[in-house]
């Protein structure tokens, strides 16, 4: 099982979550937040003064998956986030040790 | 829910009961006016003018309230910022409040330029007067004093109170064109029709032109205010397009929630205050029997609208809506606007209800013809007005089928000029490439493209080098 950290476009949203749900992938948490990379933030201006607010708006997805969609379900984040621009995000993954579903105790890839 | 249909049915029972005697104090009331006029008259007749009709004191009175209702309306501008800027996202909040700041301080300066001498050029052909750029009455002989308008306000006032409600014609339109016009050309669209537009039309009847000779009424601008703001409103909407992601292609509509309903509220609730005033200030003196009415009627009408179209929305999608029970408020206050000291209590409530149902539905008519209006203004004023003013004609004092005829040309014809005027300039700004945001800016919001700000810049930071620095 792996869990993919998605960091992308508050624009991409609906895109990847419909590219996800196509897959079968049912189920990520969404987390607004806000970051920096290359583009080193964004400027606004405030009573006449520049204003270097150094985040961008992004959301970042919390996606568990079983180890065997995980290719399938980094291709489809990629290609549904994907513009050519600067700031199209990144994406983490790393290994999960342990799942549990709440409801019924159910654990790893019968609770994904 | 039951109980408030009882409630509503009950009200309107009682209301219909109570109207013949209501009529009779009213008239009552007429009568003692006239007499303590009369009185009045005969102790002052023989140091006054024998045109003056008023005392000094009545004077006073009738112009401190036109100049407070002129204050009341002044305060429809907040409550229509507030409105707008509830029920549309925060990212664009900065440029809705830019807009409506905009509008009143622009529509001022127009009004006194060019609208209050086009609105109002004394004798005219009855289709266009002028009567010179500025505002230099005030200082004529006689302009403020009781000579000036029969002793009800003076030539001040009365610019000031039809300049403050000159401005909402365009806060009208703002509501429909937002989340996706650029500013600029918002800002001289304004200009535009605040300073020639809203007075052209107005000069028909309010300033005694061809239709007031027909025989069109409209008490305190069902047509004349509302209903052009929602012709320009609509054709805005039209030229623009629908905001990215409202219709999908496979035709279904995408509902985009306001960010705030507790200020959407705010400024309805303030909006109907400043109604009193729109109204209540409409009668142009402070008429005793009139001024109670107008209030009454107003307050009534508001009232329905908001029960009629709570229960509406209710009825058509199973919960209660607060975004329609607001638009039906409005919708009730536009509909009895036309008519407000022309209606029996029961006739107004009767108004209002009609006007919130309608809202309702118009709401859902324009979304299934992807019109896309992010605040109901179209709905609200431009349906609703066109009801209100044919309202007159239906009920109260002025009903009658020859009346609904001169109702049907005031609305045809001052839509039409409203519509071509509007067309033009929207057409003009749309043909030079100006009118509309990018998509990547409509994205992102307003508030960065156009203002490089935020409305809620909340993502708290220590700027390090300040904190080296020992500023902070």
């Amino acid at each position: 099982m792996h869990m993919i950290e998605a960091i992308i476009k508050p624009a991409a949203l609906d895109k990847v979550k419909q590219s996800l749900t196509d897959l079968g992938v049912l189920g990520c948490t969404a987390l607004e937040c806000k970051g920096f990379g290359k583009q080193k933030g964004h400027t606004e201006r405030y009573r006449g003064a520049r204003l270097d607010v150094g985040f961008v708006p992004k959301i970042l997805l919390k996606i568990a998956v079983r180890s065997e969609d995980l290719d399938k379900a980094i291709a489809a984040v990629q290609s549904a986030a994907q513009t050519g621009n600067v700031g199209d995000g990144k994406m983490f993954v790393y290994q999960l040790d342990k799942v549990v579903r709440i409801r019924t105790g159910e654990t790893d890839n019968e609770a994904l | 829910m039951a109980a408030f249909f009882c409630l509503a049915t009950g009200l309107m029972i009682g209301s219909i009961c109570f109207a013949d005697s209501h009529e009779a104090a009213e008239s009552a009331a007429d009568v003692a006016a006239e007499a303590a006029g009369a009185v009045a008259q005969a102790e002052e007749g023989a140091a006054e003018d024998a045109q003056d009709t008023v005392s000094d004191e009545m004077f006073t009175i009738n112009n401190l309230w036109v100049a407070l209702a002129g204050c009341l309306v002044f305060i429809m501008h907040l409550g229509f910022a507030t409105l707008e800027s509830g029920l549309t996202r925060s990212k664009n909040t900065v440029n809705i409040l830019f807009k409506n700041t905009m509008i009143i301080c622009i529509g001022l300066l127009m009004y006194g330029l060019l609208g209050f001498n086009l609105m109002y050029p004394g004798d005219f052909n009855g289709y266009l007067g002028f009567a010179g750029f500025g505002l230099g009455g005030g200082y004529e002989q006689d302009a403020n004093t009781i000579a000036y308008a029969g002793g009800n306000y003076t030539y001040w006032t009365d610019f000031f109170f039809q300049a403050m409600f000159a401005a909402t014609a365009a806060t009208i339109v703002s509501g429909a064109v937002a989340e996706r016009i650029k500013l600029m050309p918002f800002l001289i669209f304004t200009a535009l029709f605040v300073g020639i537009s809203y007075n052209v039309t107005g000069s028909w009847k309010w300033g005694g032109g061809w239709l007031d000779g027909l025989g069109f009424y409209d008490f305190a601008g069902s047509t004349i205010v509302h209903s052009v703001g929602g012709w320009g409103a609509l054709v805005g909407a039209i030229m623009l397009g629908p905001r990215i992601g409202k219709y999908a292609s496979d035709g279904s509509t995408n509902p985009i929630p306001g960010h705030n309903l507790p200020l959407a509220t705010v400024g309805v609730l303030l909006l109907w205050f400043g109604w009193f005033g729109f109204n209540g200030g409409s009668v142009l003196s402070a008429d005793a029997a009139s001024v109670s009415l107008v209030l009454v009627t107003t307050s009534m009408a508001a009232a329905a609208g908001g029960v009629a179209a709570a229960l509406t929305s209710w009825c058509v999608s199973k919960k209660p809506d607060l975004s329609m029970a607001l638009n039906g408020i409005l919708a009730g206050l536009v509909g009895i606007t036309a008519g407000a000291d022309q209606m029996p209590v029961w006739a107004a409530v009767v108004i209002g209800a009609v006007a919130g149902v309608i809202v309702v539905f118009s709401v859902f008519f324009f979304d299934r013809i992807k019109i896309d209006d992010p605040v109901g203004a179209i709905s609200v004023h431009l349906v609703c007005g066109i009801w209100g003013t044919l309202a007159v004609g239906i009920f109260g004092a002025k009903a009658g089928m020859s009346q609904v005829g001169y109702q049907l040309v005031g609305i045809v014809s001052i839509g039409v000029f409203t519509l071509v005027f509007a067309g033009i300039v929207f057409g003009v700004l749309k043909a030079a490439g100006a009118l509309r945001v990018s998509a990547t800016e409509e994205i992102e919001g307003l508030d960065l493209g156009e203002h490089d700000m935020a409305s809620y810049p909340d993502f708290q930071r220590t700027f390090i080098k300040s904190y080296e620095a020992g500023e902070m």
